[in-house]
């Protein structure tokens, strides 16, 4: 009985999300605007690499870094995703205080409304793979592919990922019209210091450190094996994860995601008690 | 045209200003969430020109485009989308039973956004210029300023026409102004010299005052570098700007007055959540 409360809160709140992120336009400028975003954003670090490299992408690094910010997008959007949810419920619509007194489970509502970001961030992430593949000459063979290793990886990850935006969600409530700094500069840790578009040893010895105690860095290195095996390969000790066995990196995976389960619904809890005793359920701050 | 007016619009401009000005320094929590957090990524780009052994002056060419996009997201989240917001929030309608000219909130909107702007990008700019250890070139301040200057007064100037024709926006303002995030980035060369597009898309990106600001900047900074990265000559750049200063303006102007009028006709200037 609980189980199906929860499924059709998951659901309802899905289609509400599919509805706010599509029908505001017909689906042919949606499917456009899905792509045109990740597009140019790959393609500023491809110009970036093409002035210094003039011209060469065929390299075992270029593949490494545009395989590791076509997978970003994850990251940036699935952390966006829920935290979003927080700020334009509340400052946008004003509907967040009908939502609470409704006979569901918060979190679920949440999740499902998350759960159709990373559908269309799914999308966004082939497409720029597929560009990067066949524009780009981008090193992906999908006969070499390590199909186990990459799904279960991606699922780990993405659970990871909804469960820490929980946690920046918490977070959304007490802060005043900062989501979006919330979202980009905490996706901005993981960029920086996860080696999503270069190896963590270029990084001084104590971001290091710092980059290990992060489930992203494990993610991508993850992902990438599964995707990428020969490039990884070829890399060698560059990536500085070449002692983790691809199991290891899966147990780490999922040990991060029991973990931060916990302290993402100890913060979100938190902050929803603190925000509805300082009467910020219906806080805007839009000046 | 009265003194009264005149007076009249100077408090709404101030008026205007007043809450994002205040704003700064009533709610410290932006110097993290707008200043510290958006240099990680900047930093990442640093880091990856660095793995690249780019020429020295291409992480300067990061910092300072990562300081300008806060003037970017700032045309696109606080000037573009503003009208549209207040409309939603309530506050249009008062705007427009106001004794005053409308381009004098817009007006006030720009000195707001514009001077807590300046502030993030300013200390994104020190922060990383301390972290990452940039040398500038300021052999030529006084040119400096002027390109600032004109960059702004353009920006703003486009931003006041966004506004204006975000205004019967729906929900499509909050993704008009999603979607020209990323792309204008690729487009006006943030991260990297706007010459590499080529010369033709680099001149149709100029459109867009931050393209030719940014660069003509990057040219004072890194003088010896303009020969090989420089787009335009500093002086066109600048003479390119000072012309959009004038087109955007007269446009925000001509946009405001036509939106308002067919905002007021369909019936759409007060209708919130369409």
């Amino acid at each position: 009985m609980a189980v199906n409360s929860e499924l059709r809160t998951f659901k309802n709140a899905a289609w509400l999300g599919w509805q706010m992120e599509a029908n505001w336009t017909d689906p042919f400028l949606f499917a456009i605007y899905s792509v045109v975003k990740p597009l140019a954003g790959t393609l500023i670090l491809v110009f970036m690499y093409l002035v210094i490299t003039h011209g060469e992408t065929e390299t075992m690094f270029f593949s490494y870094m545009y395989v590791g910010n076509a997978m970003y997008m994850f990251v940036a959007d699935v952390l966006f995703g829920v935290t979003w949810v927080i700020h334009d419920d509340r400052e946008h619509y004003m509907t967040l205080k009908q939502v609470y007194i409704a006979p569901i489970k918060f979190e679920t509502y949440i999740f499902g409304r998350a759960a159709i970001k990373i559908a269309i961030t799914s999308f966004g992430v082939l497409l720029t793979l597929l560009f990067g593949v066949f524009v780009l000459g981008v090193d992906i063979d999908l006969a070499a592919v390590n199909w186990p290793l990459l799904v279960v990886a991606l699922i780990l990850g993405l659970a990871t990922l909804a469960i820490m935006g929980l946690a920046l969600g918490g977070v959304t409530f007490l802060t005043a019209k900062h989501a979006m700094g919330i979202n980009e500069g905490v996706a901005g840790i993981f960029y920086v210091l996860s080696g999503v578009i270069f190896p963590i040893t270029i990084l001084p010895g104590w971001a290091q450190s710092i980059s290990k105690f992060l489930p992203v860095t494990y993610w991508m290195e993850g992902v990438r094996r599964g995707l990428e095996p020969g490039v990884i390969t070829a890399l060698g000790s560059t990536t500085g994860l070449q002692g983790f066995s691809d199991l290891q990196l899966l147990l780490v995976l999922v040990v991060t995601a029991v973990a931060f389960l916990f302290i993402s619904l100890g913060i979100f809890r938190y902050a929803d008690k603190v925000a509805r005793r300082k009467g910020k359920i219906d806080w805007t701050s839009a000046y | 045209m009265t003194e009264t007016w005149l007076l009249r619009n100077m408090r709404a401009v101030r008026g205007r200003a007043y809450p994002r000005i205040i704003g700064s320094t009533r709610e410290p929590s932006w110097v993290f969430f707008d200043v510290v957090l958006p240099l990680l990524t900047v930093s990442a780009y640093a880091y990856i020109y660095k793995f690249m052994k780019a020429p020295e002056e291409f992480v300067g060419f990061v910092i300072l485009g990562g300081a300008m996009t806060a003037f970017w997201l700032n045309i696109l989240w606080s000037m573009a989308s503003q009208l549209y917001w207040e409309k939603e929030i309530g506050n249009l309608s008062l705007y427009l039973m106001a004794p005053i000219s409308r381009m004098s909130i817009l007006a006030g909107m720009a000195v707001g956004g514009l001077f807590e702007t300046t502030l993030r990008a300013t200390s994104t700019l020190v922060i990383g210029i301390v972290v990452f250890g940039i040398a500038l070139s300021l052999s030529s301040p006084v040119m400096l300023i002027v390109v600032f200057v004109v960059t702004m007064i353009s920006l703003y100037g486009m931003g006041m026409m966004f506004a204006s024709l975000y205004l019967l926006f729906g929900r499509e303002a909050y993704h008009m102004s999603n979607l020209m995030t990323e792309p204008i980035y690729l487009a006006s060369g943030f991260y990297f010299p706007v010459r590499t597009l080529g010369f033709w898309a680099a001149a149709g990106s100029s459109i867009i005052p931050i393209t030719l600001g940014l660069d003509a900047l990057r040219q004072l900074f890194y003088p010896a570098s303009v020969a090989e990265y420089g787009f335009l000559p500093i002086g066109t750049e600048t003479l390119i700007l000072a012309v959009l200063c004038v087109v955007f303006i007269m446009l925000s102007k001509l946009s405001l007055d036509y939106m308002e009028k067919l905002g007021k006709t369909s019936g759409r200037l007060t209708l919130r959540w369409q």
